[in-house]
């Protein structure tokens, strides 16, 4: 009984068998990726190329190495958990060669503060926050505030921090030179919550009769009025705007 | 880090002294070795995962902007690896939500509406599940999770079917138009495996984000995770998602 002895549709299957079996091999080969199957049914190499892109965000730990004297500051400041390249852009390149790229200064109005501290109702209970169009307008963020070391809102050290647009009107009329002091009496705590305490405004013509009326002891040159005869029923800024009276 | 500039500044003092430079010159080569042998990321020593705290998110979208300039996903048409949704449920049980270009440049006001009951913000991304439907579906294994937990794409050898796209549960896959394969959040696995954070995170100002190893006790994302309330999103699909969120509110789907 040897090999001769096998009938010739065996032989003939078993051929036909172990050609598919090297074609299946050879298939297998061909088409499946070289590192498939290696760490589990994926290409193992495609883990590395995940891992060798560019990075682009230095992070804050790089930054410090060279501008330690900025860190400091920040670090102890109410910005101390913000990373630089939040407002400065992603500066990899510039931590490899400080020639190659420049971060950005985002120094206009706007430009980086307002995506965290404009006005939003959705944000957490006392996020410090302002709205845009009433907080100084025009004026630079940077202007006031610190970007590495911002302080909670101050106490304002004039009445036009706030009251910018009366400040203005009145810095071009003839009441130019009188501060606010003359005809508002002001409570030192307005300045901390305005709201509360309201300042005094006047409330009768003779108020301003102080100045205006024919027999007031003030310079000649200021225009003078018969506070009797004068108006008649009505009080003074119902028709004069005392922030701009030649109006 | 420290540890590293304490020996930057060590060497700074040896360089001081002529006689040391010498010293510094033999040793200097051997101790980048020894670096760079520590540095050696081992998948298998790792298991990532993300905490998000709801109620420290600002909605100020720089988590979309640093995903979008760490990872060149396409700016326009709009894309994302990770976006924010603002929430706001009106008194009457109705739920709206917005994410204008998923938040990037922050949000704009909303009218004054006196009938919002609550509103907040959602950061999201992909949530790199332990059971992911998107490995299932893929017919030529080019999504996978990784040994370090991370669920990523085969950019190489994804054919852009988007079957793992209709498959997420969580709408946090795209197909990326100039390559015509599927894209999303890899949790910045280029930076992870060099021990930076993921650029959100970097970028998160308030520290909304956390990120960190999901088995070992001593990380910040566990201490995040014994300190809060958790929840993860759509707990019913068995997708058993990574990215955990404190206090979240029951509307968030």
């Amino acid at each position: 009984m040897g090999v001769s002895k096998l009938p010739d549709q065996v032989v003939r299957l078993g051929v036909l068998a172990l050609a598919a079996v090297a074609a299946t091999l050879y298939a297998r080969h061909r088409f499946v990726p070289a590192t498939f199957g290696e760490l589990g049914h994926y290409r193992g190499a495609a883990v590395g190329a995940a891992a060798n892109r560019k990075i682009q965000y230095a992070g804050a730990a790089q930054c410090a190495e060279c501008h330690d004297d900025v860190a400091g500051v920040k670090a102890a400041s109410y910005h101390r958990t913000l990373s630089c390249e939040i407002c400065h852009g992603p500066a990899a390149r510039h931590a490899e060669d400080p020639e190659a790229q420049k971060p950005v200064v985002p120094r206009e109005r706007g430009a980086a503060c307002l995506y965290c501290h404009e006005y939003l109702p959705s944000r957490p209970t006392g996020f410090p926050q302002i709205i845009e169009r009433l907080h100084n307008p025009v004026k630079p963020c940077i202007g006031c505030h610190n970007p590495h070391d911002p302080k909670p809102s101050q106490v304002p050290e004039s009445c036009s921090a706030c009251h910018a647009q009366i400040y203005r009107i009145k810095a071009v009329s003839h009441h130019a030179n009188l501060s606010c002091e003359t005809c508002h009496t002001v409570d030192a705590r307005h300045r901390q919550e305005p709201r509360a305490f309201l300042p005094q405004k006047p409330t009768a013509r003779e108020f301003c009769g102080r100045c205006h009326s024919r027999e007031a002891k003030s310079p000649p040159e200021i225009p003078r009025i018969d506070l009797t005869t004068h108006g008649g029923r009505y009080l003074c800024w119902q028709c004069h705007y005392p922030h701009f009276p030649e109006s | 880090m420290a540890e590293e500039r304490t020996r930057r500044e060590i060497l700074g003092k040896f360089a001081q002294f002529p006689c040391a430079a010498m010293l510094l010159a033999c040793c200097g080569p051997l101790a980048s070795l020894a670096q760079a042998s520590e540095r050696r990321y081992n998948a298998k020593d790792h298991y990532y995962g993300m905490g998000i705290q709801v109620d420290k998110c600002i909605g100020c979208g720089r988590c979309v902007e640093a995903c979008k300039a760490e990872n060149d996903v396409p700016r326009e048409p709009f894309y994302f690896r990770t976006w924010v949704e603002r929430y706001q449920i009106r008194a009457g049980g109705e739920v709206k939500v917005d994410s204008p270009d998923g938040g990037i440049h922050s949000f704009p006001p909303t009218e004054e509406d006196k009938d919002v009951l609550r509103s907040f913000f959602v950061p999201k991304l992909c949530n790199h599940c332990d059971n992911p439907p998107c490995v299932q579906v893929c017919p030529v294994g080019a999504t996978f999770k990784s040994q370090d937990g991370v669920v990523l794409v085969d950019q190489d050898y994804c054919i852009g079917c988007r079957y793992c796209i209709q498959a997420c549960p969580y709408g946090a896959r795209f197909l990326d138009p100039r390559t015509s394969t599927a894209d999303k959040c890899t949790f910045c696995y280029h930076r992870i495996t060099k021990g930076l954070l993921p650029a959100c995170v970097e970028a998160c100002p308030t520290g909304a984000r956390v990120f960190g190893e999901l088995k070992t006790l001593a990380s910040p994302l566990r201490r995040m995770m014994r300190m809060s309330k958790l929840a993860v999103l759509k707990p019913s699909l068995n997708t058993e998602p990574k990215v955990f969120y404190s206090d979240l509110d029951g509307e968030v789907r």
